[in-house]
């Protein structure tokens, strides 16, 4: 057990952030291995541990292959536990994600964004979360260090839900968040305990009663669990919207499910954005609305499961619809585009993908602004392009 | 420790399972986890032992048991050791991995838990070859055997290269406990396994799996196969404590390596200077081993 801590405010980094949600939620084993820049995570970690704040078991490996191997073992033995990696390290994972979520252990790993080679950077993309699309695991990006701490806390109770049963990996921004301090309000032990509960393993390695995990399994039995697992993400919407419903009533913090829709009821034109650019194009929002155009915002928290009934609805409001995406598939447009396109199937309103910020490269205001005036010309069907890349040398716009 | 000593009646890992006829692996997983007992978790990696004694829903495995993948044996015995000490419940931790588990793409995390001293017991069955996936090299393969990936070629007689010598590398690690067995010394392997048992910290016990199919050898012979493996050099029996060698086997006669080698058939096309070639390397193995020639 974790000593009992009082409820305070802090001034901290995202990593920090993320570090302390998991000594809140009391888990009992962490395996994880250094990556810039969700360094910190462990470093802070293994201070709580160092400082005897929690007794937790801490396992330095020597990969993050490893740390999600031993994650999966430990969960699997009846422990609740967390780790944290970034890029080429939830790459190297790559493996073991669908491995964690298809034996049904709700393990939670916040992923620090950072681009994948090649070249190397270490500054913010998608390019690492996004490809894991299908690894099974409830994917959800944060806009501030205090969404980081708190949805920490939210996923555990929804990955542990009865009805869900699956890792969680909400992920932040590299340095933007990972590094930037800000202030956040961290509740007590005792409340956040009280909130998640203690964890019930629904499977468990135990030799009073004997049970085999991950066999190998002949084609009459996989099929079928495969359903269930599509039934389980699909469950997760309903118990997201559940528990960020929990937590706003218990901490006063709301985060209105899968997306948190801004000024979205009268506008003509909306933009979809994921991370911290959000907060920049609330700003531009503002303005704009300021000067009378009717824009509106729809952040999007949840990649997976994806929410497709949310975005439908405000879609039937409004005459066009934008996606800022901060990665590409190759020759088709952003994720997040690609994944509204199929939302808003058999609706017929332009869809505009915005591609900014790649490598990490800045995503600015007047970006951000470029990207509503050119929904609005899509809005009267002026839109010369379905994809539009902002602020690239060799491409005008 | 005799074998008429162990719970004839108590297995935990039971009849019925399909390996092939004269497989050791069994031998060797029957007999440890007899001595290993009720409190015991079990994880194997992908192998042979994961098929035939794993596949849902006809278990062999009386234990609770887990599979994740192939070359994450280590972390994984780590992940549940750790569990359970946070809950302060003892148990044994056992990985049964085979050899390209454990040579090749396991080396990384079975290095990383024995340097970190997890507490678990670390078992290489060892058959010389990927045999699961139909006798392909690996690091473990000794020199000029012929398999699918280093057939005996008009050019290139089969592997190049000699057998890696994983047991010392973990030697190295000094980690509280390391033993090579054999199938044909039950006595010591026995004794061995209960040893491992007693010890706290990382363990690492490696047994010469003699593997009749991928040896192309009588499935009838696979416990004399063991016996000439000691006898000729090819695999030496030890135990070491914390890196230091405290216990040593020599065979009473040093048997000719071509002894071994007849009647398996990936030697089969040895020529009198790759016979040499094999002598020579177990004859300096020997000699690093007894400090004396032989």
């Amino acid at each position: 057990m974790i000593q009992k801590i009082d409820a305070k405010k802090m001034v901290v980094t995202g990593d920090y952030a993320a570090a302390y949600g998991a000594l809140l939620c009391d888990v009992d084993v962490v395996a994880a291995y250094p990556i810039t820049p969700q360094t910190i995570i462990v470093e802070e970690f293994s201070t709580f541990v160092n400082d005897g704040i929690t007794d937790a078991e801490f396992i330095m490996v020597e990969s993050e292959h490893s740390a999600m191997s031993a994650c999966i073992a430990a969960q699997a033995a009846g422990a609740r536990t967390f780790t944290a990696t970034s890029s080429q390290g939830l790459a190297l994972m790559h493996e073991m994600l669908s491995i964690a979520s298809a034996l049904r252990l709700p393990i939670v790993m916040p992923v620090v964004n950072r681009t994948v080679a090649a070249p190397i950077g270490i500054w913010c993309e998608y390019n690492d979360t996004m490809p894991q699309r299908d690894s099974g695991w409830l994917q959800m990006s944060c806009e501030d260090n205090q969404e980081v701490l708190d949805m920490i806390i939210m996923a555990y109770k929804m990955g542990e839900h009865k009805d869900v049963l699956l890792p969680v990996m909400p992920a932040l921004d590299a340095f933007i968040l990972s590094h930037t301090v800000e202030p956040v309000d961290a509740p007590s032990s005792d409340e956040v305990l009280d909130f998640i509960s203690h964890y019930k393993p629904h499977a468990i390695l135990d030799p009073d009663n004997p049970m085999a995990i991950g066999t190998f399994t002949p084609p009459e039995y996989i099929q079928e669990l495969r359903y269930q697992h599509h039934v389980a993400m699909n469950n997760a919407r309903k118990v997201i919207k559940d528990v960020t419903k929990e937590f706003a009533q218990k901490f006063g913090r709301d985060y209105h499910g899968l997306i948190e829709a801004y000024k979205c009821d009268d506008a003509e034109v909306v933009l979809i954005t994921m991370g911290t650019v959000t907060g920049t194009a609330r700003d531009i929002v503002d303005e704009m609305r300021a000067k009378g155009k009717k824009v509106g915002l729809i952040k999007l928290r949840f990649y997976r499961p994806f929410p497709i009934e949310e975005i439908r609805k405000i879609a039937e409001n409004v005459d066009a619809i934008g996606v800022y995406d901060r990665s590409i598939s190759y020759g088709t447009g952003g994720p997040m585009f690609i994944e509204t396109k199929n939302a808003l199937y058999g609706m017929e309103k332009p869809v505009v993908n915005f591609l900014a910020g790649l490598g990490g490269r800045d995503v600015v205001k007047g970006d951000v602004e470029k990207m509503f005036e050119i929904l609005l010309k899509a809005k009267e069907g002026e839109a010369k392009e379905e994809i539009y890349w902002i602020n690239t040398r060799g491409v005008s716009i | 420790m005799n074998i008429k000593d162990l719970p004839e009646d108590e297995n935990y890992f039971t009849p019925g399972h399909t390996a092939c006829a004269g497989c050791a692996a069994p031998i060797i997983v029957r007999n440890m986890m007899k001595i290993f007992g009720k409190d015991t978790i079990v994880y194997t990696p992908a192998n042979c032992l994961l098929v035939f004694g794993g596949t849902y829903p006809y278990l062999s495995w009386k234990v609770p048991y887990l599979h994740e993948a192939f070359e994450n044996t280590g972390s994984c015995i780590a992940g549940v050791s750790r569990a359970y000490k946070k809950k302060g419940k003892k148990v044994t931790v056992v990985g049964f991995a085979g050899d390209g588990g454990t040579y090749d793409i396991g080396i990384q995390a079975l290095s990383g838990a024995a340097e970190r001293n997890e507490d678990a017991i670390y078992v290489c069955y060892d058959n010389e070859a990927y045999m699961n996936t139909g006798i392909q090299r690996s690091g473990s393969t000794p020199y000029g055997a012929s398999t699918t990936t280093t057939p005996a070629g008009k050019k290139i007689p089969g592997k190049l290269e000699h057998k890696k010598d994983m047991a010392e590398i973990m030697r190295a690690h000094q980690i509280p406990y390391v033993a090579t067995m054999s199938i044909a010394h039950p006595k010591d392997f026995l004794e061995k396994t209960k040893k491992a048992k007693e010890t706290e910290g990382f363990r690492y016990l490696h047994v010469l799996s003699p593997c009749p199919t991928g040896w192309r050898a009588d499935p009838a012979k696979t416990v004399e196969l063991a016996r000439k493996a000691v006898d000729c050099g090819m695999w030496t029996l030890y135990e070491a404590e914390y890196g230091e060698i405290t216990n040593i086997y020599k065979p009473k006669k040093k048997i000719p390596v071509e002894e071994y080698i007849r009647g398996q058939g990936r030697f089969r096309h040895f020529t009198p200077e790759m016979v040499e070639e094999l002598q020579r390397w177990v004859d300096e193995k020997w000699e690093r081993l007894y400090g004396e020639k032989p």
